[in-house]
């Protein structure tokens, strides 16, 4: 399955805006995050597991369990810090 | 109503205007609090010239829409207005309103310090600010989690788990 990959603050000045991801069924937001660390150096640096980083799927936060999918929307961001 | 109760905009906001819209042929109306969040030249020990303000169009709206829906179940209120600007800012510049009406006060003032509480910790916003040593993204504070939690609602925004504070310093 496909899924849309959207960073923001930090982690998008290190990977860009977003990007497309093929996933297998029963993928959750912990296996992609994974995934997307195994996929470059800048992305293991920006996504790595001793960062503080929220997730979104289809635009409401949830944690990594979650399971995605087929073209689901996915965001992952540092802390939120508006207000 | 056709104004919608969330907006998030690079331009500024008129207070007065906000809250007349706001009450306008709301009879019921006895009470009107709002908040707003303005710019500081200085945070975290450094001078801050300027600042911005990156969301998550779509997402940030949603979450915040879903926080008034929270809050008018849970508060005696009639209407609630945010208003949270993105783009670049600067010292004095406004960053965000929150306008609630009721009937009295009381819960008023609790919906209006819920919703920050809420959107200071859950809504998707960041902000990375221009200091003499550079840009840097400012850090979510425990603080806030804890501000949240006194509301009975557990979602840890920042890095550090909750250590419970007798105190509120370092809220706003």
């Amino acid at each position: 399955m496909k899924v849309d990959v959207r960073y923001f603050a930090a982690i998008r000045e290190s990977l860009g805006p977003g990007e497309r991801a093929e996933v297998p069924a029963g993928t959750t937001l912990a296996t992609l995050r994974d995934q997307l660390i195994a996929q470059s150096d800048a992305h293991a640096a920006a996504l790595a597991r001793g960062r503080a980083l929220r997730c979104a799927l289809n635009q409401t936060l949830c944690d990594e369990s979650a399971l995605v999918s087929d073209g689901a929307e996915v965001a992952f961001f540092p802390p939120v810090t508006g207000g | 109503m056709t104004t919608p109760r969330v907006r998030v905009q690079t331009e500024d906001f008129d207070l007065s205007a906000e809250v007349a819209a706001l009450r306008a042929d709301d009879p019921g109306v006895g009470a009107v609090a709002s908040f707003i969040g303005t710019v500081r030249d200085r945070n975290d020990g450094l001078g801050v010239s300027s600042m911005e303000l990156e969301h998550y169009p779509g997402m940030t709206e949603r979450a915040i829409e879903a926080m008034i829906d929270q809050a008018m179940v849970r508060f005696q209120i009639r209407a609630v207005r945010v208003i949270h600007r993105v783009g670049t800012l600067k010292p004095l510049d406004q960053i965000v309103l929150v306008v609630v009406t009721g009937a009295h006060r009381h819960e008023a003032f609790q919906a209006c310090e819920f919703l920050m509480d809420y959107l200071k910790t859950q809504a998707p916003f960041w902000k990375k600010e221009h200091t003499p040593q550079g840009a840097r993204w400012v850090d979510a504070r425990t603080a806030d989690d804890a501000a949240l939690q006194r509301w009975g609602i557990s979602a840890a925004n920042a890095p550090n788990p909750i250590t419970p504070s007798p105190s509120g310093r370092g809220l706003g």
